[in-house]
């Protein structure tokens, strides 16, 4: 059998996904027996030029991790598309905007306010923001730009396969190099993790409890064995797709949704209000307005790994 | 004037970018550095609960999110008054240990041992990793693999997961750790005080026992004197965790110690409009332009600037080799920029001695983790030493603890000017007028970014631990002359 042809590409994204691969360890070592890397910045020395010199759909898969947030991104994504057979969003900003999505809260000019005039330390009195073209003694430079939006892969290229988390666990992305070892690729559009929602999966007790009130989490030391929403802490379970392994949770702390919706949901934040208020005991309007005060930034929490794909997409320009 | 640039791919993002200008008789006239993305966490960590950063901001970066994890969590402890118990303050430690073995590992033998143990000027396809695995044996790489996933797994099982744990929070950690699992830990740990000690020595036989690397690291092309920063603890070793701030300066002088909370008074950052990265600078000595001296507010951090400013290690085996050092490179400070590696396996000693130590430590399996805030949030610093540099986080909330304002500078941001520096300076020790250009060279210009280990990620607040540059030559036209490639193997 001809050798697979793989391709990893990283976009908007913090580097973690890179070290996810590394993270399956020897495994690697299988992945190089069946499989030539064609493409990957990360680890080798192929080239951008070597990427658009290839024939259309020769790399059979491209895991493509980080978000999109300029241009020169959603061309190397439409680029890898085209030399891609299938092509997978790997991680929770490729799936969904990720954590950089949060950015969608704001606009570049906020942004800049912040980074380059507010900040504590910046010592800029005459107010020089970076400049996509700047005239220097010796040229020009140029500078990407900088969007207001960052989006999730699949609105910038379709997509056969997504693979959430953050990062993606270790025994989903191994679940990858066994079906290229068998040849056996699930159906487009699978997601890569569980069917179930993270509720579902979780091993801690659940006794279909009310709830009075909500916890931060530093408010109070959970029990371990205990359903941590019905000790009133905000737990993305109900709202959240398992097959993450429950990794949060077995750290004694709340699932904060990084593997998106369950199937069959279309909008997290929905769902975990939702599950929220059934929860809550909440019958006169007094005490509805309390569990609203309770929940800080409703919006940031229920939305924290999905802004890009959410209803509110981002905050109005 | 002509221009040279480099970077990999042409108009892609998220990478570093060297451009170097050329006059009329082909020298380097300037060159630019430049980081060509910002991500804005800054900015969209306000109005977030300010507990939860400790689980935003590693985001900024998944090859040292550890770093940011602690920083956070000290901030928010901060932010709330809050002092964790004792063995919170330990396991933190302990997982910041393994954090720092993992991270060095990952450096030493993915980015800079190909440079070293297989060749400046080797060719480029076996310049990597698989290189070096060839150098030095399948079992020896098989070794590496094994260790970078022993510092992980302790991560993982205190934090979750390895890569954006989740087990800091203010006033202390999420669980504690078993008797079982400290067991595990400290065979683990056994393991990593070994396999720093082997990296050492493929250090003294690949590089030290090779007169022409020892003529690299000491000679003037790489050699870069400023101020520098790193954190120490009460009796000026190296602590990766905790500690007073030290500056000292290119004689090796004490000139600042202050505590975290006080950053602001001694960093200033000043703004370029052709990156998107700021400058730090000392505030006392001020902003002169990208210029070397003691007139000059540039400084350093990372391995070696830590070793600078601290008087030792507080460990022997680290301690020994920190000696070995300065004694062979004529004593301290040491300006010799390629030294960063030496320096770099000096703390991964460091880091496996002190990471055994906490795991033998009688308190460390002690249930009481927690202490539940009741002092009104406000404001609060928590510094760390992050692998590629001092750290700082800033948080500023409101009385319900929703974050106001956030102020970061990170690891690789305080280096910029520094790294800027460097390149200029080997950029003109090695383009020659009537001289062509090969990657050879380039890679000798791409040495001294990669000693640094810059994380543009973490910069950028984009991009992981290693750097993939473009160099682009432009004459005394501005005309574009030669666009060369280079990547740096992970």
């Amino acid at each position: 059998m001809a050798k697979l042809k793989l391709a990893a590409y990283w976009s908007a994204s913090c580097g973690g996904c890179d070290v996810a691969i590394l993270d399956i360890a020897e495994r690697v070592l299988d992945v190089i027996a069946i499989a030539d890397i064609v493409f990957w910045p990360v680890a080798t020395d192929f080239k951008y030029k070597d990427v658009e010199a290839m024939a259309n759909k020769s790399i059979d898969v491209c895991l493509f991790n980080g978000a999109v947030r300029n241009s020169e991104q959603e061309h190397i994504a439409k680029l890898l598309r085209a030399k891609s057979k299938a092509m997978v969003a790997y991680g929770s900003c490729a799936c969904f905007g990720g954590i950089p999505a949060l950015g969608n809260f704001n606009c570049r000019a906020e942004t800049f306010q912040r980074a380059y005039i507010e900040a504590l330390t910046n010592v800029n009195t005459d107010h020089v923001f970076p400049q996509t073209l700047v005239k220097v003694p010796e040229g020009e430079l140029e500078l990407p730009e900088y969007w207001d939006t960052v989006l999730a892969l699949n609105q910038v290229v379709a997509l056969e396969y997504f693979l959430p988390g953050c990062p993606p666990p270790v025994e989903l992305t191994n679940k990858v190099v066994d079906a290229l070892a068998s040849g056996q690729l699930p159906p487009v559009g699978t997601t890569i993790a569980s069917d179930k929602s993270l509720c579902e999966e979780c091993d801690r007790i659940k006794e279909d409890k009310k709830i009075t009130r909500i916890y931060r989490p530093h408010e109070i030391t959970p029990d371990p064995e205990h359903c941590l929403l019905e000790q009133g802490i905000i737990c993305m379970g109900p709202a959240t797709r398992g097959g993450c392994g429950q990794r949060c949770i077995k750290a004694n702390m709340p699932c904060r949704g990084c593997f998106g919706p369950p199937p069959k949901v279309i909008d997290q934040g929905a769902k975990m209000l939702s599950a929220l208020t059934s929860i809550y005991e909440a019958d006169d309007e007094e005490a509805i307005a309390r569990m609203l005060a309770e929940v800080v930034d409703p919006a940031g929490t229920f939305n924290r790994f999905v802004m890009s794909t959410s209803m509110l997409q981002r905050k109005r320009l | 004037m002509r221009k040279i640039t480099i970077d990999p791919f042409t108009r892609l993002e998220g990478h570093g970018r060297i451009d170097i200008f050329l006059n009329e008789k082909g020298e380097v006239a300037n060159a630019y550095v430049r980081i060509p993305e910002l991500r804005g966490f800054e900015k969209f960590c306000e109005g977030r609960p300010v507990e939860e950063l400790p689980r935003i901001t590693p985001r900024i970066c998944g090859v040292c999110p550890g770093a940011h994890h602690m920083a956070s969590s000290k901030a928010v402890d901060a932010v709330f008054h809050v002092d964790p118990p004792p063995a919170a303050k330990k396991l933190r430690e302990l997982y910041y240990s393994a954090h720092m073995c993992h991270s060095h590992i990952a450096h030493f033998y993915a980015l800079a041992a190909p440079d070293f143990v297989v060749g400046p000027t080797a060719d480029p396809a076996t310049r990597n990793i698989f290189g070096v695995i060839d150098k030095v044996g399948i079992e020896a790489g098989k070794e590496v693999i094994k260790n970078r996933a022993y510092a992980q797994n302790i991560q993982e099982v205190i934090g979750g997961k390895a890569t954006h744990s989740v087990c800091g929070l203010p006033g202390g950690m999420s669980k504690a750790i078993t008797e079982e699992e400290r067991k595990g830990f400290e065979e683990k740990a056994h393991s990593l005080v070994e396999f720093s000690k082997f990296s050492t020595k493929i250090f003294h036989d690949m590089v030290l026992g090779n007169k022409e690397y020892v003529d690299l690291i000491t000679g003037p092309i790489f050699t870069m004197r400023s101020y520098y920063m790193g954190m120490v603890d009460a009796n000026n070793k190296v602590n990766f965790y905790d500690g007073d701030i030290r500056v000292v300066d290119a004689q090796g002088k004490e000139m600042a110690r202050f505590k975290p909370a006080q950053y602001v008074e001694y960093i200033g950052e000043h703004t370029e409009p052709w990156s998107y990265l700021k400058f730090p600078f000392l505030k006392k000595v001020g902003w002169k332009g990208l210029v070397e001296g003691d007139d000059s507010g540039i400084y350093q951090v990372a391995p070696l600037a830590r070793l600078n400013v601290a008087d030792g290690m507080a460990t022997p085996l680290a301690q020994e080799e920190y000696e070995k050092m300065y004694d062979t490179l004529g004593g301290k400070p040491v300006h010799a920029t390629l030294a960063m590696h030496w320096a770099r396996l000096i703390e991964l000693q460091y880091a496996a001695e002190r990471l055994l130590e906490l795991c033998q430590d009688s308190e460390i399996t002690d249930p009481n983790v927690r202490v539940i805030p009741t002092a009104t949030p406000d404001e609060g610093v928590g510094v760390v030493e992050a692998p590629r540099g001092t750290l700082y986080h800033h948080y500023q909330t409101d009385k319900n603890g929703v974050v106001q304002k956030v102020n970061l500078i990170v690891a690789t941001g305080n280096n910029y000017a520094a790294i800027s520096l460097s390149m200029k300076k080997v950029a003109q020790a090695v383009i020659k007028a009537g001289q062509q250009v090969n990657e050879g060279l380039l890679n000798l210009i791409e040495m001294a970014y990669r000693a640094y280990d810059p994380c543009i990620a973490c910069a950028t607040h984009s991009l992981p631990g290693q750097m993939p540059l473009e160099v682009v030559i432009y004459n005394d036209k501005g005309d574009v002359v030669e666009k060369l490639s280079q990547h740096c193997s992970f």
